[in-house]
């Protein structure tokens, strides 16, 4: 049971949350002019890193917001969390 | 009350000797890195298929310790789609004479898998399975709530559970074996064949030279091989990364429990969907379980304790006399899932490098058809057949092979 | 302390309430507890507490129990036990007892009520902290406890503080992430051995604390030789605490084997029992001190640089004495053998700090030569330990030795053993050493040593050390010990808590619910939900009840409770662009007061809801989605526009629950609203079809929309959620001279697969497209939405794909099984595979068709469309036309009515 830090609501037991994997991807602008491989980039591929990764919540109980926030994927450990479209802090060490 | 005391079943030992710890070569012929089930499976038929013996399974840690020793040992071919029906009923017929093969006793036992369903919904859905399998001539029976009292008479039928039991499927010839002495079967048969088993040797690079493959780094220094097969599991992504391109894989953590030593209760598999339930009863006694994925990605080999919680509700709907058995070990696995919950296997960008991943919750049936099939990919630097459909290619295609349906219970 | 009865393996004994059920066996003289698991040796009790590997018995009082450590039972009248050999029975009653879970945030946790615990907590209470300290034992003190030493009563009276919770009995099973800890209070099996009522008889405890203090305590550890198993060898802990504060009596004399101080310490407790202790075998050279001293006072011998080499056995099986020889630390027997008449042998192997809980979160544990044991690692910030646990062992006065026993070769190998429950020995371990072996893990697993229900906690560590002696390394080179939660075996039961029956998932029901279950509709799980399936009169099954159904719906009247299709409500100035967005279809040309169907797609361009949307306003919308996916799509929605579309001004909320609807379908339909809303004219042209108006429906305020599932004239009342039941009532009222109907899901998707309507979840499975679907009219070509550029993917464009169509089976009695698979004219006996093209989603018998009828998704089905096919059906093979997927009323003449 992960303790997250909603950045609305301070830190909640992880069954509250929802997983929305690898944060900051956007849709593509202009999909029609992207090729069938550049399309599956969008849809399919998420990095899958070990370590520190930047992800995506959403506190699905609670404020029913979408969040980013750091963690390492290695030890459990989290960042720092940050709401969408502010800056990204930086990589924790 | 009586005095009753009864025995568990002695196992057999095991054999006085299982492999050697040759020390490493500076160059193979074929370098497969992660000495789990798939990896050593692919070595074995490598060496007993093909005559290519020299051969390195590099294992970071010890053999077979990553999933291999932590699944819940199902093994099951009734899978919905033709491409899936295809790897896993070779599996299951590989499975069939694997013991005699190999020469190692592995607890092979086809005491049959049920799967359940619980609203006329998920009824639809297993009925389409069941008639899926029968054009594919895969073993399959329906089965009505009564005949799953008569084959589990442990299973609750009765119309008062929250979501009761309306039909389930059966595969008489889907069962378990007991995960270590597969595993270590393989060791042995690869390691009397002369492939070389090298553990606590990790892979720090793939070196890659003009598009093609040459060899790895290792915390033991440069090793060249003209080919390179991963089978890592949950750390392909890793190693993709290391050989310059990526997978469309996310790492997850199962995982599953164990209940001390009971009478036999329960001699056929038993998995549910709906309710999140997967439970056998293995040789010595003990009630073997898995539960769900964890939700995040993780490379930690630990879940919350929530999804073991909601596990136990879950088959205690089921499973009334579970009720007082006792938890008596938890753990997790890293599973790698595709967005199709399919593998991903076949070739890779780069030449002479291969790649065996993706099996999700599924891996440890695979096992036997996912290495001989990847023996054959690797020899023959083509696609098996049964591999083909499984290219990284589909994702692009959008020729997918959606076993989400099954996922949830595709253990 | 009272005197209670209790009953083992049928035969009644009295003991002392609160004590051990071991102490009390013990003290009747029981030795042989039970029989080895695999060689079926005499078996008796070793430890004190969760350690124990061999004296395990079966509950079958109360609530009945597989597999208890007898040390870990506090005696208590009534108490029916049998003994058994390393496999349990599960009850087959239902368990009645009650478990209960609770969920607490705290300051500081403390684990562990011995002296360093309480110490702990005093500190963090003294601080105004809120703490809890929860505790295994029934009384604080820990190990100082089992000696009768009190514990300083001013400590005690900080954990008595306000801000202080004690819990006893309460056992610490996993330590998660971010100081999460979960542990389990067993709180009515002392009281009594019954079940009592409405008492929760276990409790499971989620903690969540900014600190944790492990203060875990440790166990003391067996030492290897050959028949080291018999009854009475026990650790030298357990036996003086046995003896000593227990009061057993019976035992005549005893021999300590030690590698520490603390068996120096035990023996004098033995010996002042009044037990004569004829010998302490010590393997350390040289000893002095106090607590020497003060044994050789005593008249006990001191037998240095030996260690017991072998035991023998009375009739019973019990041992009669032990066989001491000189020996080296390597093991290697160097001295002749001498024999000690003893039918206790008490053992100090040296103490394991209990670390289990750290290393559930992969913190390894570190080899500390200083007290020969493996003790905590660096913890990271929030967690310490304290104590023992923390490798701060009592002040010695000489350091133990790094000894585990001697490693017999041949016959002697089989009876040395180092996990009692599994039987496992030296044989076992030279075997998996000559095997090739060198990870402890692989060990492990050859010898199934620590796989048992105490999951090697005696035996952890003297697995490492041994083989750390026989291939001559050091223990932290052999490799770390690896624990699994939980810490001790739970039942099941507690963890499941009550999230059991009703209360394993909420049961959704709508307002009209009430009306449902008096007419004794059957219900069908639609997520959540309830729905009734159909509304069978007097005897009638499913079959004819449908066919009544359908044909009031064609011919007449009929109602259905759609209140469980989900409802967003949506609103904002840029609401119609956002639906435009997430609809494959236009909803910014749609007029106020209109609905219009619309088809939702993944970015894979699969559809993955459908539902109708009505325009309230010029910035207001209300959306339905299936049954099941409401939550999906709202979830789906708010992805959108939180991470994608913060700049679009569009709100969100779910409104299922707000509002109920009342369906009512049929050529007579108009005549019914015209009764139940005098004032709203329902004529065709003044009420058109896809539109909605707002009038009272008896007496309430409601949006009536004209839309249709069936084909069929029919409007769907929206009513605020309380009226539900009251319009549903007033519906079939008013409804009664037109015959009016009550409908449920099975006649709903017979009448809409009539019209070749598709059902998200039926004909859909994840891998449609709409033009897969036939729907290539609502996906536009003029707008982006979301999953449009997958169309054009190689796969995904492909001619040929599954394409839904309709199929008739030649004999019209046929009912095709759904699920069922499509083959070629001709191949339904093919030996091998049958390829297939194709497979049925839905079969129904059709009361307006006088047949059988199914849509099913077939390979390039619309050109196939007048062609023939076969299904098989286990040993029958239908025979089927491919047919438009529309049945009825192709034309749609019937929806104006």
């Amino acid at each position: 049971m992960l303790l997250i830090n909603c950045p609305w609501c301070g830190s909640r037991d992880e069954t509250e949350f929802h997983y929305g994997s690898q944060a900051h991807i956007g849709y593509p602008e202009k999909p029609d002019e992207l090729t069938d491989t550049e399309w599956a980039e969008y849809i399919f591929y998420r990095e899958n890193t070990k370590g520190w990764f930047a992800e995506r919540w959403v506190h699905s109980v609670g404020c029913r917001r979408w969040f980013n926030i750091w963690r390492n994927t290695q030890t459990h450990e989290f960042g720092p969390s940050y709401k969408p479209f502010t800056k990204q802090p930086s990589r924790p060490k | 009350m009586t005095t009753k005391r009864r025995h568990t079943a002695h196992l057999p030992e095991h054999p006085d000797f299982l492999w050697k710890n040759p020390s490493l070569k500076k160059s193979y012929d074929v370098i497969v890195i992660g000495a789990g089930g798939h990896g050593l499976a692919t070595a074995y038929y490598l060496a007993k298929n093909f005559g290519i013996t020299n051969v390195a399974v590099l294992e970071k840690g010890w053999l077979a310790g990553g999933n291999m020793g932590r699944n819940t040992t199902i093994i099951r071919s009734n899978y919905l789609w033709d491409e899936s029906a295809g790897i896993y009923e070779k599996s299951l017929q590989l499975w069939e004479g694997l013991e005699e093969e190999v020469g190692y006793e592995m607890f092979f036992d086809q005491r049959g898998v049920m799967t359940l369903a619980h609203s006329v919904s998920d009824l639809r859905s297993k009925q389409r399975n069941f008639y899926a399998n029968a054009v594919n001539k895969i073993d399959s029976q329906w089965l009505t709530p009564e005949e799953v009292k008569k084959i589990a008479p442990i299973v609750n039928i009765s119309p008062g559970v929250r979501y009761p039991v309306l039909g389930a499927t059966y595969q008489a010839r889907g069962g378990i074996a007991k995960h270590d002495w597969v595993a270590w079967g393989y060791a042995k048969a690869a390691s009397d064949l002369g492939v070389d088993l090298i553990q606590g040797c990790e892979v720090k690079k793939i070196k890659v030279e003009n598009g093609k493959v040459i060899g790895v780094d290792t915390n033991q220094g440069f090793i060249s091989a003209n080919k390179v097969a991963m089978a890592a599991a949950g750390h392909t992504s890793v190693l993709a990364e290391m050989a310059g391109f990526r997978v469309p894989l996310q790492s997850r953590p199962l995982q599953a429990l164990v209940s001390e030593l009971l009478e036999q209760v329960l001699d056929t598999v038993i998995m549910s969907g709906a309710v999140h339930v997967y439970v056998s009863q293995a040789h010595k006694g003990e009630l073997v379980m898995g539960a769900g994925t964890d939700a995040y990605n993780s490379y930690a080999q630990r879940g919350g304790f929530h999804v073991i919680e909601h596990q136990l509700a879950s088959a205690l709907e089921l499973f009334p006399i579970f009720s007082r058995a006792h938890l008596l070990r938890t753990w997790g696995g890293i599973v790698d899932i595709a967005p199709d919950a399919s593998p991903i296997l076949g070739l890779t960008p780069v030449e002479n490098l291969y790649i065996n991943s993706g099996w999700g919750t599924g891996g440890f049936k695979a096992t036997p058809g996912s290495g001989w099939a990847f023996a054959d990919t690797i020899a023959h630097n083509r696609a098996h057949d049964l591999v083909k459909p499984y290219s990284l290619d589909r994702f692009v295609t959008g020729h997918l092979i959606d076993e989400h349906g099954a996922a949830g219970v595709a253990h | 302390m009272s005197t209670v009865k209790f009953t083992f393996d049928g035969t009644d004994y009295r003991g002392n309430k609160g004590e051990p059920l071991s102490a009390a066996l013990l003290r009747n003289g029981i030795k042989v507890f039970t029989e080895s698991s695999y060689l079926l040796r005499p078996r008796g009790v070793v430890g004190l507490g969760y350690e124990e590997p061999c004296a395990l018995v079966q509950i079958d009082s109360g609530s009945g129990e597989p597999m208890v450590p007898s040390t870990k039972i506090e005696l208590v009248d009534g108490l029916v036990v049998r003994s058994l050999a390393g496999v349990g029975d599960l009850p087959i009653s239902p368990d009645k007892a009650r478990y209960d879970k609770i969920f607490k945030h705290v300051d500081v946790l403390v684990i562990g009520a011995g002296l360093s615990g309480i110490k702990a907590a005093a500190k963090a209470a003294h601080k105004g902290k809120s703490v809890i300290i929860l505790d295994d034992q029934a009384q604080v003190g820990g190990y100082l406890n089992d000696k009768n030493e009190k514990i300083n009563s001013k400590l005690l009276k900080n954990i008595k503080k306000n801000n202080v919770v004690y819990l006893q009995r309460t056992t610490a099973i996993g330590l998660y992430d971010q100081n999460y800890v979960v542990a389990v209070e067993r709180r009515s099996d002392h009281l009594s051995s019954e079940i009592i009522p409405n008492f929760a008889r276990m409790r499971t405890w989620h903690i969540r604390a900014s600190e944790i203090v492990l203060a875990t305590g440790g166990f003391q550890r067996v030492l290897v030789f050959p028949n080291n198993d018999r009854p009475g060898i026990m650790l030298s802990h357990a036996a003086a605490t046995y003896l000593h504060k227990y009061r057993v009596g019976n035992f005549k004399s005893a021999v300590v084997v030690t590698v520490d101080d603390n068996g120096y310490q035990d023996a004098i407790r033995i010996h002042k029992s009044g037990t004569k202790v004829e010998a302490i075998v010590d393997i350390r050279a040289k000893v002095s001190g106090k607590l020497v001293k003060e044994a050789s006072k005593l008249g006990i011998e001191i037998i240095l640089n030996s260690t017991a080499v072998d035991t023998s056995a009375d009739q019973t099986g019990a041992v009669a004495s032990v066989f001491v020889a000189a020996t080296k630390l390597n093991g290697e027997v160097i001295g002749n053998k001498r024999e000690i008449k003893a039918d206790l042998v008490a053992i100090s192997g040296g103490w394991t700090p209990t670390v289990h809980l750290a290393t559930y979160l992969n913190l390894k544990p570190v080899w500390d030569s200083k007290i020969a044991a493996f003790k905590m690692p660096k913890l990271p910030q929030g967690l310490s330990s304290t104590g023992i646990a923390n490798g701060e062992f009592d002040k010695v006065e000489n350091l133990p030795a790094k000894f585990f026993g001697i490693i017999p070769d041949g016959e002697d190998a089989k009876v040395s053993f180092i996990d009692l429950q599994r039987d496992a020995n030296v044989r076992d371990l030279r075997r998996a050493v000559g095997a090739g072996l060198t990870s402890v893990e692989h060990i492990k697993r050859y010898t199934t040593i620590g796989t048992a229900h105490d999951q090697g906690k005696t035996s952890g560590t003297t697995t490492m050390g041994l083989l750390a002696q026989l291939i001559d390394k050091e223990p932290q080179e052999v490799g770390t010990l690896t624990f699994r939660p939980p810490y001790v075996g739970v039942p099941f039961s507690a963890l499941a808590g009550r999230d059991l029956g009703i209360l394993s998932d909420p049961i959704r029901t709508t307002p009209i619910h009430p009306s449902h279950l008096n007419a004794n509709a059957p219900m069908e799980d639609v997520g959540q939900w309830k729905r009734p399936w159909y509304f069978p009169i007097e005897k009638e099954n499913m079959h004819e009840a449908v066919l009544r159904e359908c044909k009031a719906a064609r011919e007449g009247v009929a109602v259905m409770d759609a209140s469980t299709l989900g409802k967003i409500d949506i609103q904002g100035p840029d609401a119609a662009i956002f639906l435009d967005r997430v609809y494959t279809n236009m909803f910014s040309t749609l007029k106020v007061g209109s609905s219009r169907y619309g088809l939702m797609c993944g970015v894979d361009g699969m559809v993955f809801d459908d539902g109708v949307t009505t325009r309230i306003s010029e910035n207001r919308f209300l959306m339905t989605t299936t049954t099941g996916g409401a939550a999906r799509v709202l979830d789906w929605l708010e992805e959108w526009l939180q991470t994608e579309w913060p700049d679009l001004k569009v709100f969100c909320t779910s409104v299922t629950e707000h509002w109920s609807t009342v369906a009512i379908v049929g050529p007579k339909s108009r005549n019914l609203l015209a009764k139940l809303a005098p004032k709203l004219d329902v004529l065709n042209e003044a009420f058109p079809f896809m539109e909605n108006r707002f009038a009272d429906v008896a007496g309430i305020p409601a949006r009536i929309a004209r839309i249709s599932f069936s084909g069929e004239l029919a409007y769907e009342i929206n009513i605020e959620a309380w009226y539900g039941l009251h319009i549903w009532e007033e519906v079939m009222n008013k409804g009664r001279e037109f015959k009016i109907t009550a409908y449920g899901t099975e006649t709903m998707h017979v009448l809409r697969a009539e019209k070749g309507f598709v059902i998200v979840g039926q004909e859909t499975d994840g891998t449609q497209t709409p033009q897969d679907l036939g729907m290539d009219w609502i996906v536009s070509k003029k707008k982006d939405f979301i999953g449009k550029r997958s169309f054009s993917r190689s796969d995904t464009a492909r001619e040929k794909r599954h394409q839904l169509v309709g199929v008739l089976p030649l004999n019209i009695q046929t009912l095709l099984p759904e699920g069922a698979y499509i083959v070629n004219e001709g191949s339904s006996n093919t030996s091998g595979k049958i390829p297939h093209i194709g497979y049925v989603t839905s079969s129904y018998h059709s009361d307006a068709l006088g047949r059988t009828f199914a849509l099913a998704m077939i390979a390039d089905g619309r050109n196939k469309i007048g062609q023939f096919a076969e299904v098989p059906m286990g040993d029958k093979v239908a025979q089927v036309e491919i047919v438009d997927s529309v049945f009825f009323d192709k034309e749609n003449t019937r929806r104006d009515g």
